[in-house]
């Protein structure tokens, strides 16, 4: 049925835009510049209005028919049964999968005519469906055919549907981010205040508490069993690591863009970008082994040669790997922000006799400012959000510890630990969950706040 | 063509001197600059006065920017181009590989056609050439020198009070006089100026002209420009340019008066160009 109808939508759409056009020619009768608008916007302006109704028909009329063939079926059945959703369900999945011929063992007599009453009134509902879509556009065909006159501003209607489409777009993406925000949110909101999960921390036990410990009882006789859902150690884990990627990303990506933007050769430059940008490509899951098994050993080995202890799994190695992970996301947009910086702003600096590090440092890297400090942005939510690194390379053991030797967990990998397997959504461990992806939500976007205002402060804005 | 006892004494002293006895400044020997398979400029001979404003004019393409850039050695910034001949300034070779190409452009300013303040403070732009060079040791001396090269630029009026804003905020007439104050600053003996005004109206054309006639008291000045208007009113002598080639050089008045060659006769009358 969907196959028959976008087929009929393309084949009429297309239609549309062909009559629409030749309509528009020959209202014109040879005169083309007394057109208000192109032929093209005609024949667009007849597609979009038959495109609309056809749209809007299916996309009312397939679910209500769906809703009309399951009250079908279940009208076989006695009002007690269809009262109760566990039962209604039941019948209605067999009776869809009876009509789809996929049922296996005995079908009674009444599911049988379910199954038949769902099959018919889905095919007939779908045909009028289908019917009633096609005689929409060819209606609204009609119409467009009969607007189309000399003066008629076509283009007009088609710049506002073009504005409304991009619109919508937008709003999608701004709703999503919200639905996300308002789902945490949710869930988090439980976690610390409803009064049926138990075990719960309070706020500031949670916002200030240096233990973290999450234990859910097996059985119910198990007792009391020592819990602790404190924040700070994973906030301490995560913002070590991503420290020494950015210690680690920073100085070589950004010193890699001022190379590629000022120094390298188009060639040099054609070649060694793309490779750059390839270790972006990289599976964060790759590096993350690479992370465990090669540098974590070597800086263990490193370490003891220096006598020092380093624990098989250290912030340090995961905190490296990750730095190399986020190096294209600075080096390639830095790149683009210097050499976007006008070629009069060099010329000026050069003709004052200044050399090109002087020329680099004073006048090109502040007009990059704002270009280079959301390179960083980004790489730095790269880096907090990451997970697959932190697992393989710096452990699961909540230590409060700044020592980037040791082993540290952070607030992504617990957000992993605590959701892999099967869960209860009403222990408080696993409510955990959210209540950290809230916060952490919260701590990349105050981080994004600081970073406008630095970019405030001190950006250098060319024209 | 008005001279002073004291430019007449220099004109003694240094050597070459022009034919009219001024005394050179820079001095182009043969000339030849090539982008790439592109013979741009061609066999270029001349000997430019100190003290005084030397315009170039010309159609476009005609190599007149090109040879200005050569001055400067702003050309070593594009990969293609090779410069060939001699040029002294003060009968110092500039493409000698033994001299450094930061304390050339220091002694020969350049302002360009469109005003390119930098994205910093009014004072902070005046202040750059001094700070690279260092030619300031204290913060006070530094103000001094800013004062000075906004007060020779004749902007010192409009902007002191408002120091610390973005020299990008600034009229274009603004902007182009900020960027002539930069170049004093470093206290060049050249100033180059590649169509200074084109991107101006009149109003502040005639501000620029007025501050470059103040000017060539105390630099030698080159000036690329479109208007001939604008060369007969600002230089004291002109050079013709045409095809890559240096066609015509001489006082002002009598290229414009009595021009020797058919070309630049057409030029000037319009009937080329």
């Amino acid at each position: 049925m969907a196959y028959q109808f976008f087929a009929a939508l393309v084949l009429l759409v297309s239609t549309a835009y062909v009559v629409g056009h030749r309509r528009a020619l020959s209202v014109a009768a040879g005169r083309l510049h007394d057109l208000h608008s192109l032929p093209a916007y005609h024949g667009l302006f007849s597609a979009i209005g038959v495109f609309v109704p056809m749209l809007a028909v299916f996309v009312l009329g397939a679910p209500l028919v769906n809703w009309m063939a399951q009250s079908a079926a279940l009208g076989n059945f006695d009002a007690a049964i269809q009262a109760d959703p566990l039962q209604r369900s039941v019948i209605l999945r067999d009776a869809v999968s009876l009509a789809k011929g996929q049922f296996g063992g005995d079908a009674s007599p009444e599911l049988q005519q379910a199954a038949a009453d769902f099959k018919s009134v889905l095919a007939n509902g779908n045909w009028a469906v289908l019917g009633l879509s096609i005689a929409a556009g060819l209606a609204a065909l009609a119409a467009a055919f009969g607007t189309i006159k000399v003066p008629f501003r076509a283009r007009k209607h088609v710049e506002r549907f073009t504005k409304i489409v991009l619109g919508a777009c937008a709003v999608v993406a701004v709703l999503t981010t919200i639905g996300i925000v308002f789902s945490v949110a949710f869930e988090t909101y439980r976690f610390f205040f409803d009064p049926a999960i138990k075990g719960k921390p309070s706020v500031t036990s949670f916002l200030f508490g240096l233990e973290w410990n999450p234990q859910a009882a097996m059985r119910a006789d198990q007792g009391a069993i020592s819990t602790a859902y404190g924040f700070v150690p994973l906030l301490v884990g995560s913002l070590l690591i991503t420290f020494i990627a950015i210690c680690v990303a920073g100085p070589l990506g950004l010193f890699s863009a001022i190379f590629l933007s000022e120094y390298a050769s188009q060639k040099v430059r054609a070649i060694a970008k793309p490779i750059l940008e390839i270790l972006a490509g990289i599976p964060t899951v790759v590096l993350g082994f690479f992370a465990a098994l090669t540098v974590a050993p070597l800086i263990r080995g490193l370490g003891e040669a220096y006598g020092l202890n380093v624990a098989s799994e250290s912030a340090l190695a995961a905190g490296l790997v990750m730095g190399m992970m986020i190096i294209p996301f600075i080096s390639s947009l830095s790149d683009d922000v210097i050499t976007a910086v006008p070629q009069s702003m060099r010329d000026g600096s050069y003709a004052l006799g200044a050399t090109k590090s002087e020329t680099i440092r004073q006048v090109l890297l502040p007009a990059a400012l704002p270009g280079i400090v959301s390179a960083f942005m980004l790489a730095i939510s790269r880096a907090i959000g990451e997970t697959m690194i932190v697992v393989m390379a710096a452990g699961l053991a909540a230590n409060l510890t700044l020592n980037p030797l040791e082993a540290v967990t952070t607030i992504t990998v617990q957000i992993k630990t605590i959701l892999v397997g099967d869960q209860e959504f009403d222990s408080a461990k696993t409510l955990a969950a959210f209540a950290l992806g809230f916060v952490l939500f919260f701590v990349t976007l105050l981080l994004n706040y600081i970073a406008l205002r630095i970019v405030r402060k001190y950006r250098e804005q060319y024209d | 063509m008005d001279m002073s006892a004291a430019t007449r004494m220099e004109a003694e002293r240094s050597a070459p001197v022009t034919a009219q006895g001024l005394p050179a400044k820079v001095v182009a020997r043969d000339v030849n600059v090539f982008y790439g398979e592109k013979h741009a400029l061609k066999h270029v001979d001349v000997d430019i006065p100190d003290r005084g404003v030397t315009a170039f004019i010309g159609p476009s393409g005609c190599g007149k920017s090109t040879f200005l850039r050569c001055i400067n050695r702003m050309n070593d910034t594009i990969a293609s181009c090779k410069v060939t001949g001699k040029i002294t300034i003060d009968n110092r070779d500039i493409y000698d590989p033994s001299l450094d190409v930061v304390q050339l452009r220091a002694r020969v300013g350049m302002v360009f056609q469109k005003p390119n303040p930098f994205p910093k403070s009014i004072f902070d732009n005046v202040a750059y050439g001094p700070k690279i060079h260092g030619l300031a040791r204290t913060k006070s001396e530094l103000e001094a020198i800013v004062t000075a090269s906004l007060e020779k630029a004749g902007l010192w009026s409009e902007v002191k009070d408002r120091l610390g804003d973005s020299g990008t905020g600034l009229s274009g007439g603004q902007q182009q006089r900020l960027c002539i104050a930069r170049a004093i600053a470093v206290n060049p003996d050249v100033i180059l100026m590649d169509e200074p005004c084109s991107a101006l109206d009149p109003i502040a054309t005639a501000k620029v002209e007025t501050l470059i006639d103040e000017l060539r008291a105390n630099y030698c000045i080159i000036i690329v420009t479109h208007s001939m208007q604008q060369a007969a009113r600002v230089s004291q002598r002109t050079a013709f340019f045409h095809l890559g080639t240096l066609v015509e050089e001489g006082p002002t008045e009598r290229i414009f008066s009595t021009p020797r060659d058919q070309r630049t006769q057409d030029y000037i009358t319009g009937r080329t160009g």
